[in-house]
């Protein structure tokens, strides 16, 4: 009977260690997870293809472009509503957007998405036609 | 049913000549649509040494090149990066040299750039399959594809290509918003201009030669300015004896 208090202290450990990721959990403060603001163009109201797709696809379009362009001098995309644009990310896709770090990142890194490394070499400031560096 | 033997033949006479008929429509109607489809173009480039003489120290296509395409400008020559340069006569034209040509040729510079050849070992290497000849006969790097093992570069007998040792952007002067740079590890070479040959420009070397010793066309077009220029004058390529099939031509 003299083991009583070692037993229950023991058992009192081994609760509040098995527990602990509730106790942590509870200690630290809530994040509230927001969206990503992103900034969208003031001025077009349509992107190259419907924005469900975009929001989920704009990759594969983008790998289409480059593979037109660099492989098959296809130039010219006639969008879903009958409009030609330019294949070009630079002129194209930025030159509604603006903005790659308040567009692009934004979301990409909100989502934890590494960005491939499109713009080691592709010019992410449109409106500067010929910036001096 | 039971078919006789003149049955038989007749009607397998009848299916051998349908297969045929069949065949024959579809290899007409297949040449056909070819013939009316666009007339194949090689563009070429022949460069007027003469004219290229004229003004000594002129630079203006090599500027024009390489303000256009963000060609990195690095102090250390070991990291070069060259679409367009120039090279003494006597290293580029060895076997066009006597011992009194060389008296007014040894020295004089001669205009190097991409071969664009007709089979171009670039190619054949590549292990990616980053370079190829298109068909209109420009070689062109696929920079994404690139892996920068610099096989094109060993196997090029021009000296065309270069590689970037490291980041090209802080050794660009004034950038061209409208071509993107490159990155380290990857090698570049001159493309003849695609991007203006898609919007029916001259390349930006023969635009900016003020001699008009550039002269770019259509090799495939008999009535082109290059071919009268080519079947009128002697006109010499680099390394031929190799078979790449340059289509850069020099006027001597």
């Amino acid at each position: 009977m003299s083991d009583r208090p070692f037993i229950l202290g023991g058992l009192i450990v081994f609760v509040a260690f098995v527990t602990t990721p509730v106790w942590r959990d509870v200690s630290t403060r809530r994040i509230a997870l927001v969206a990503p603001e992103i900034k969208l163009p003031a001025q077009e109201k349509h992107c190259v293809a419907p924005i469900s797709y975009m929001r989920t696809s704009h990759m594969q379009l983008l790998d289409e472009w480059r593979e037109d362009v660099v492989r098959d001098q296809q130039r010219q995309y006639v969008a879903y509503d009958g409009k030609v644009y330019d294949k070009s990310l630079t002129r194209t896709c930025l030159g509604c957007h603006g903005s790659r770090g308040e567009f692009c990142d934004r979301c990409h890194s909100y989502s934890g998405v590494s960005t491939l490394n499109c713009w080691s070499c592709h010019n992410d400031s449109p409106l500067a036609a010929r910036s001096v560096r | 049913m039971k078919i006789t033997r003149k049955q038989f033949l007749r009607l397998s006479g009848l299916s051998v000549i349908a297969v045929a008929a069949k065949k024959l429509l579809r290899t007409r109607t297949a040449s056909g649509a070819n013939s009316e489809g666009e007339k194949a173009v090689r563009w070429g480039m022949a460069i007027d040494l003469q004219k290229c003489r004229q003004k000594e120290g002129c630079n203006g296509c090599i500027k024009a090149c390489h303000s256009a395409h963000n060609v990195p400008q690095f102090a250390d020559r070991a990291h070069e990066v060259k679409w367009i340069w120039k090279q003494p006569f006597e290293e580029v034209f060895p076997f066009a040299q006597t011992q009194y040509t060389r008296e007014i040729f040894a020295g004089s510079p001669v205009l190097l750039m991409c071969n664009h050849c007709d089979d171009p070992p670039c190619q054949d290497v590549c292990p990616v399959g980053a370079t190829w000849r298109r068909d209109d006969g420009v070689v062109t790097v696929d920079f994404h594809r690139c892996i920068g093992c610099r096989y094109c570069m060993a196997a090029c007998p021009y000296g065309s290509r270069s590689f970037n040792w490291q980041d090209p952007r802080p050794a660009i002067t004034t950038v061209n918003a409208d071509f993107p740079t490159r990155t380290k590890g990857v090698v570049e070479k001159c493309n003849f201009c695609e991007e203006r040959l898609a919007k029916k420009l001259a390349p930006a070397c023969v635009e900016a030669c003020e001699e008009k010793a550039l002269l770019f066309g259509d090799l495939e077009q008999p009535d082109s300015e290059i071919r009268k220029v080519l079947r009128s004058r002697f006109a010499v390529q680099r390394k031929p004896e190799l078979g790449t099939g340059p289509s850069v031509y020099y006027l001597i």
